[in-house]
């Protein structure tokens, strides 16, 4: 299985992107995708910003793969026109996040992934997809392992199995809900026309407790995501025997060398070795076919 | 005219929708293939070749929604439900899953297929997408987009487009949020059931009355407050020191003011949220709604809504207060 980083959701500077990727080649991953997927108003890097990254990325580090990661919920006009650019980048691959990107990818024939805001929820949907140019597909994060057992029996049955990667988001605060409304901008009584770009002060995402001090959600613009991070390392040895070709791990401010770290060190096998990472308050329900706020085991 | 597309949740909402002036009825089967998964209510194989014939003897058309997302246990229930609903000879099926639309398109072809709002799609590219493989017929968007946007959206699109204009409001974009599985296990998009009953627990405490879902405390109500069902995205929940409606307040999405903007867009359809809701809502909603229309297409130049209406309306809606949602983007 190979490890791979996700797109970067929330905001950060343009020195902290930087600086974050940079020190991400010095880590044992095998893709990293890049690109803004939750808020056009995010600019930090605008299109030809990530594309520099991307090569620079590359050139760097030439057996790392390099994905182009697209807006989630398109409203706007010039929303499509930048996703355009990302569709027609002509150099990267490109996962689409939104209904609107496998239409311009698949239109294009050329081959693609999908995230996990992309409704796959059957194997009658991902053969449609991939004979239209799905290689890879992220699960939806609701969904559970025996729905992905069931999924990748099936495509096995029907000779897909070997043409379709399945990546799986195994770490991270997941994203849950996209709306037009930004939250981070409503909890500082501001609209989100002037948000001051309130996320940045926010590096992974603004906490939303219930009134008795639960962990419920974390705001993240106009993304809402799990309040606790998922955590999927004791799956991995499950995950490997199933065929899952990918493990996905969300870039988060703190801790993310030692995550990927404890990841590696999972997939290689090596036992023994303590996590170096705070996993006390982390969940994984949903992988177990639970609430996904749960931690099961 | 724009059509008025109205829901009914068993057989006597129905009627009072077909009595009182919809042009369509949508309704569902009882069981997790649509998004009003809820108990006692929507259809089954018996009585609804009964709503049907209602139905369609006064002109009426009847949509049937299997909207959910089926995972492959299930395929069998979405395909029956497909299968079924064209023999039945409804007018239109309102689907979201890709694999439902594709069984639907290859198997009835001559069966009107709507994108449902559960779909989301938000832009003339998705809808692309859906026509050109699937010959959507009409999309129902998402109450995630403002007018101007959806006056953009229309003139590119390449189907009809439905608009909700009435009912309770959904903050995120549909078929796009598991906070209800975050913290239940059941979310429309698996279940067709957003924060389920059967998760809910009230308990009157010395703190005031608290809302649970799944234990997790939603909202707790002083003694002169109106206790409002404890969905996830309006509850009152806590960042730091602050405690307040995080996400979104209660309120109902209400669009009559804008009618003649909707029209003059182009919009085809308007849709009324609600099969959740009793036969007196459907009754008391399409009548106001049909009136609006009916008075606005015999004078659109005068066109003014009528003070009755919206209190008509609002002693119907959530949290006794209707907004114009996205549409008018007050937090914008």
């Amino acid at each position: 299985m190979k490890l791979s980083l996700g797109p970067l959701l929330y905001f950060w500077s343009f020195d902290d992107i930087q600086v974050f990727y940079q020190s991400m080649l010095e880590q044992p991953v095998d893709i990293i995708y890049l690109g803004e997927t939750v808020c056009s108003k995010r600019r930090s890097l605008n299109f030809e910003q990530w594309m520099e990254l991307a090569r620079n990325l590359k050139q760097q580090a030439p057996d790392t793969e390099i994905v182009l990661s697209t807006l989630s919920l398109i409203e706007a006009e010039s929303e499509l026109k930048t996703l355009r650019r990302y569709c027609n980048n002509g150099e990267f691959s490109v996962e689409a996040n939104d209904m609107a990107a496998v239409h311009l990818l698949s239109e294009q024939h050329v081959p693609f992934s999908t995230g996990p805001t992309i409704n796959i929820y059957n194997t009658r949907t991902l053969s449609l997809l991939h004979g239209q140019g799905l290689r890879r597909w992220v699960m939806p994060v609701e969904l559970s392992r025996n729905t992905l057992k069931e999924i990748l029996q099936e495509l096995k049955a029907s000779d897909l199995a070997d043409k379709l990667e399945t990546e799986i988001f195994s770490y991270g605060h997941m994203p849950l809900a996209l709306s037009a409304r930004c939250f981070t901008a409503r909890a500082h009584n501001l609209p989100k026309d002037q948000c001051d770009l309130k996320c940045l002060e926010y590096p992974d995402g603004l906490q939303v407790k219930s009134q008795e001090e639960q962990s419920l959600f974390t705001l993240n613009g106009i993304q809402t995501m799990s309040g606790q991070r998922n955590d999927l390392l004791d799956a991995l040895p499950e995950m490997q025997s199933m065929g899952v070709d990918i493990v996905r791990l969300s870039p988060q401010a703190m801790q993310m060398p030692e995550v990927i770290q404890a990841y590696h060190n999972a997939l290689k096998g090596k036992e023994g070795i303590t996590a170096g990472y705070a996993r006390d308050e982390n969940c994984n329900g949903y992988w177990y076919g639970e609430p996904g706020m749960y931690q099961s085991m | 005219m724009i059509e008025l597309v109205c829901p009914a949740g068993n057989f006597p909402a129905l009627k009072e929708a077909v009595n009182n002036g919809a042009n369509a009825v949508y309704i569902g089967f009882k069981d997790d293939t649509n998004a009003r998964h809820f108990a006692g209510l929507n259809f089954n194989e018996k009585n609804l070749p009964k709503a049907i014939d209602y139905a369609h003897q006064r002109g009426t058309k009847v949509f049937v929604a299997i909207n959910t997302y089926p995972q492959p246990s299930g395929w069998s229930r979405w395909k029956k439900a497909v299968d079924l609903a064209a023999r039945l000879g409804v007018d239109a099926l309102i689907v979201a899953d890709i694999g439902v639309l594709d069984y639907a398109a290859q198997s009835w072809p001559e069966l009107s297929r709507h994108l449902s709002v559960q779909g989301s799609a938000t832009s003339y590219e998705s809808l692309n997408y859906y026509q050109k493989n699937f010959g959507i017929k009409r999309a129902v968007l998402p109450r995630v987009l403002s007018v101007a946007q959806v006056a953009q959206l229309a003139e590119k699109s390449p189907v009809e487009l439905e608009v909700f204009g009435f009912g309770s409001l959904c903050i995120m974009a549909e078929g796009r949020c598991h906070l209800s599985s975050y913290v239940t296990g059941e979310s429309p998009n698996t279940c067709g059931a957003c924060s389920p009953a059967k998760s809910v627990r009230w308990e009157q405490t010395s703190q005031g009355l608290e809302s649970r879902l799944n234990n997790v405390l939603i909202d707790r109500y002083e003694d002169n407050e109106n206790a409002g069902y404890p969905t996830l995205c309006k509850g009152r929940f806590s960042i730091g020191e602050n405690t307040f409606h995080v996400l979104e307040e209660p309120t109902s999405l209400n669009t009559i003011a804008i009618l003649p903007e909707l029209d003059n867009i182009g919009i085809k359809a308007i849709k009324i949220e609600g099969r959740q809701r009793s036969p007196a809502y459907t009754q008391q909603v399409t009548r106001v709604w049909r009136q609006a229309i009916d008075q606005y297409y015999a004078d659109p130049e005068h066109y003014i809504p009528q003070e009755n209406w919206s209190a008509a309306l609002n002693k119907v809606s959530e949290g006794s207060q209707t907004t114009l949602g996205a549409y008018s983007r007050p937090w914008q």
